[in-house]
């Protein structure tokens, strides 16, 4: 009975702080500006299966999708035993699915291979990650931060994974010894070869079986209160992030209404706007950003294949469009912190521009689309790059000077270089 | 050239209307080595016989520099003022011979009010094939060349256009060899986002150089492309490499107006 108090107070605590936590994150992701991403419900949905849940932009590179292929499919089907674990504990009950016969043999069989797959391929990762020298892993984004948070995320796991089969193993012992309460119930594949290795008096085997039952339980949930902390967080929003990511060609910008509104203005003297212009063009800030452009950055699992594929970045540049996605979240989370702490209205004289992303960050993109492309969970850092681009071109009138010059022939010759128009078709008059 | 190039403004006089208008562009007008590209759209159109025309000094900027650059303004400007053009003239059919026109016609105008079926010229090229209107005989042969594509980010990965271009090769019998980053990978040539117009950030090395020494290693005879921005990045980058006399640039038009004959 005490210990089901226990387990009720710290589930219903760990579910509070992960529900406060993911509201601030909800509400800092509001703040950004309205996108419309409703269309087309229907292909929304295909995305999302086909990109999310069929992860198929990750078999470019087939040994990390291969092994992230099992640690997804481990998670997501772990899943079903945390069902069981949390009506136990509530209840007192042990494997209280214990009742579908075979297929819950099956169902513990495959948990536990699973579980294997899931604590190799992490294990692989951690010393690829640490030992073998993989380009994208480095960076002047990757600062200690970074590095600790992937590590900290495969040791979790791998920690989990072991608490798991050794809790199995334990409890498959201690139904052979016949002791009360473990039911005969379970195929266990891979948590056999540990049982040799346990103690074999029954009292010894229920303490570590209980242990290992408690840490895999207080693992998983402080592992939930711990994503939104962390790169880990895509776990949860690669979904709706594919869901709402852009439909069109890749090749196209948005159409600012706001300036459609004012060109039609200049064109047509007698054209009257449906809606007020808006408070500035572009962005200087992360909230002047779209809601979607936010969901992009606390999505980003900095895995840096858009940076391994930019151009800019690869011959040597500043750009990096993981940075662009990992600065919006810092800036992002630092304004939700303001709020928290000095109501919204506060202002700490910061922005995204210039203090988080330099000028010459924004001008070295070609626009090229490879970083959206490459993105397994489909963001979009070229579209915050254009819209910072926007910012320092209308509103402060800060491009280069050669960008200045391009934009001065188009004005006065229709052409991007300078050129008499009057010469535009003297092309044909050549052989 | 041996022929006329039709303008709008004749074909309106006489009472008449195009199947198509050819979409030139700021660089096929200007630039002189995208002039030949623009004449041999011009020859293949020609040759097959489709009515088109050229809107000539009626032409202007679409705006795609710009709004890269961050300029919205001036690209709306630009877009109206082309709008009100094309309307004018009844346009239903484009074709460019630029991927950055092809792009902001056929996405970003819609939305203010200029809708028209736009097809890059590579598209035009390959769906001549289809029909069977192009043959790639009596011309220069390019069989067994070796031969790598370039993939225009504003086509391929911008628009998902990857085996118009291919098409066209692939019928001369060539010997199509792909470089490493090739198609959605591809590695632009360094033009794109308006960086055509101004000196690239400090870095290790310029892209297009980068880019160059990639095609290189397929060992080609010729290096394909579809965009004249691209071909001013390629060309450059192989004239930095001297490597002018063994490799030459072309255009997807170009290989086509010679394989033809043109």
């Amino acid at each position: 009975m005490v210990a089901q108090i226990i387990f009720l107070v710290i589930t219903l605590a760990a579910i509070a702080l992960f529900t406060i936590n993911l509201r601030k994150i909800i509400r800092n992701i509001r703040l950004g500006k309205p996108a419309d991403r409703k269309d087309q419900p229907m292909k929304r949905l295909t995305t999302m299966l086909r990109v999310a849940f069929g992860q198929s932009k990750m078999v470019v590179r087939p040994i990390p999708a291969f092994l992230h292929f099992f640690v997804y499919i481990g998670f997501v089907i772990i899943n079903i035993e945390v069902l069981e674990i949390m009506i136990d504990g509530l209840f007192g009950t042990h494997r209280i699915f214990y009742g579908l016969g075979g297929l819950y043999n099956f169902l513990i069989g495959s948990f536990e291979i699973l579980a294997f797959t899931v604590w190799v391929s992490c294990a692989i990762f951690l010393v690829r990650r640490n030992s073998l020298k993989i380009k994208r892993f480095y960076g002047v984004e990757m600062t200690s931060w970074p590095k600790s948070d992937a590590n900290y995320i495969l040791i979790t796991e791998i920690l989990l994974m072991s608490a798991f089969l050794l809790m199995n193993a334990a409890d498959a012992k201690l139904q052979l010894l016949g002791a009360t309460h473990y039911v005969n119930a379970g195929a266990f594949p891979v948590s056999q070869y540990l049982m040799n290795l346990l103690p074999s008096t029954e009292q010894a085997l229920i303490i570590l079986e209980r242990s290992c039952w408690w840490f895999h339980i207080i693992g998983i949930l402080a592992f939930l209160n711990y994503l939104p902390y962390s790169k880990h967080f895509h776990i949860l929003f690669a979904f709706p992030n594919t869901y709402f990511s852009n439909l069109e060609p890749k090749g196209e910008f948005t159409n600012m209404p706001s300036v459609t509104n004012e060109v039609k203005a200049m064109l047509d003297p007698s054209f009257v706007p449906a809606d007020a212009a808006p408070g500035k063009f572009g962005a200087k800030d992360a909230t002047d950003l779209t809601w979607v452009n936010l969901m992009n950055a606390y999505t980003c699992t900095e895995c840096g294949r858009c940076t391994s594929v930019c151009p800019a970045n690869i011959t040597g540049k500043l750009l990096s469009p993981r940075k662009i996605m990992m600065d919006t979240r810092d800036r992002i989370a630092e304004i939700g912190k303001n709020i928290d702490k000095n109501g919204a209205e506060h202002q700490d004289g910061k922005s995204l521009l210039d203090d988080y992303i330099s000028r010459e960050e924004i001008w070295a993109c070609t626009s090229c689309n490879a970083c959206v492309e490459a993105c397994p969970v489909n963001i979009d850092p070229l579209q915050i790059i254009t819209e910072l681009r926007r910012f320092t071109v209308m509103e402060e009138s800060q491009a280069p000077s050669s960008i200045n010059a391009m934009m001065g022939n188009i004005e006065n010759n229709q052409a991007p270089w300078k050129y008499s128009p009057a010469d535009r078709f003297n092309w044909a008059q050549e052989s | 050239m041996e022929f006329k190039v039709p303008t709008m403004a004749e074909l309106m006089a006489a009472g008449e209307e195009p199947e198509i208008l050819f979409w030139v562009g700021c660089a096929g007008s200007y630039d002189e080595r995208a002039q030949k590209i623009t004449r041999d759209i011009c020859k293949i159109l020609h040759h097959v016989g489709i009515k088109y025309a050229v809107l000539g000094t009626e032409e202007s900027c679409t705006g795609d520099p710009a709004k890269r650059a961050g300029n919205e303004f001036l690209f709306q400007m630009q877009a109206m003022t082309n709008i009100e053009v094309l309307n004018a003239y009844n346009i239903k059919k484009i074709v460019t011979g630029c991927p950055h026109c092809f792009n902001t016609i056929k996405n970003e105008y819609p939305g203010l009010g200029g809708t028209y079926e736009v097809i890059h010229h590579t598209q035009l090229i390959q769906d001549l094939i289809n029909e069977g209107k192009l043959k790639a005989e009596g011309g220069e042969s390019f069989k067994g060349k070796k031969i790598t594509y370039h993939d225009p980010c504003y086509l391929g990965r911008g628009n998902g256009i990857y085996e118009a271009p291919r098409k066209a090769l692939e019928v001369l019998d060539a010997q199509l060899v792909e470089m490493k980053r090739c198609k959605s990978n591809g590695l632009c040539c360094g033009a794109g986002g308006a960086q055509m117009f101004k000196e690239p950030e400090k870095g290790r090395k310029d892209i297009n150089v980068e880019r160059v020494e990639e095609a290189l290693q397929t060992e080609p005879q010729f290096i394909a492309a579809g965009c004249p921005f691209c071909m001013t990045m390629l060309s450059d980058g192989i004239k930095l490499k001297d490597k002018e006399q063994e490799v030459k640039v072309l255009d997807i038009a170009e290989i086509t107006a010679r394989a033809n004959g043109l």
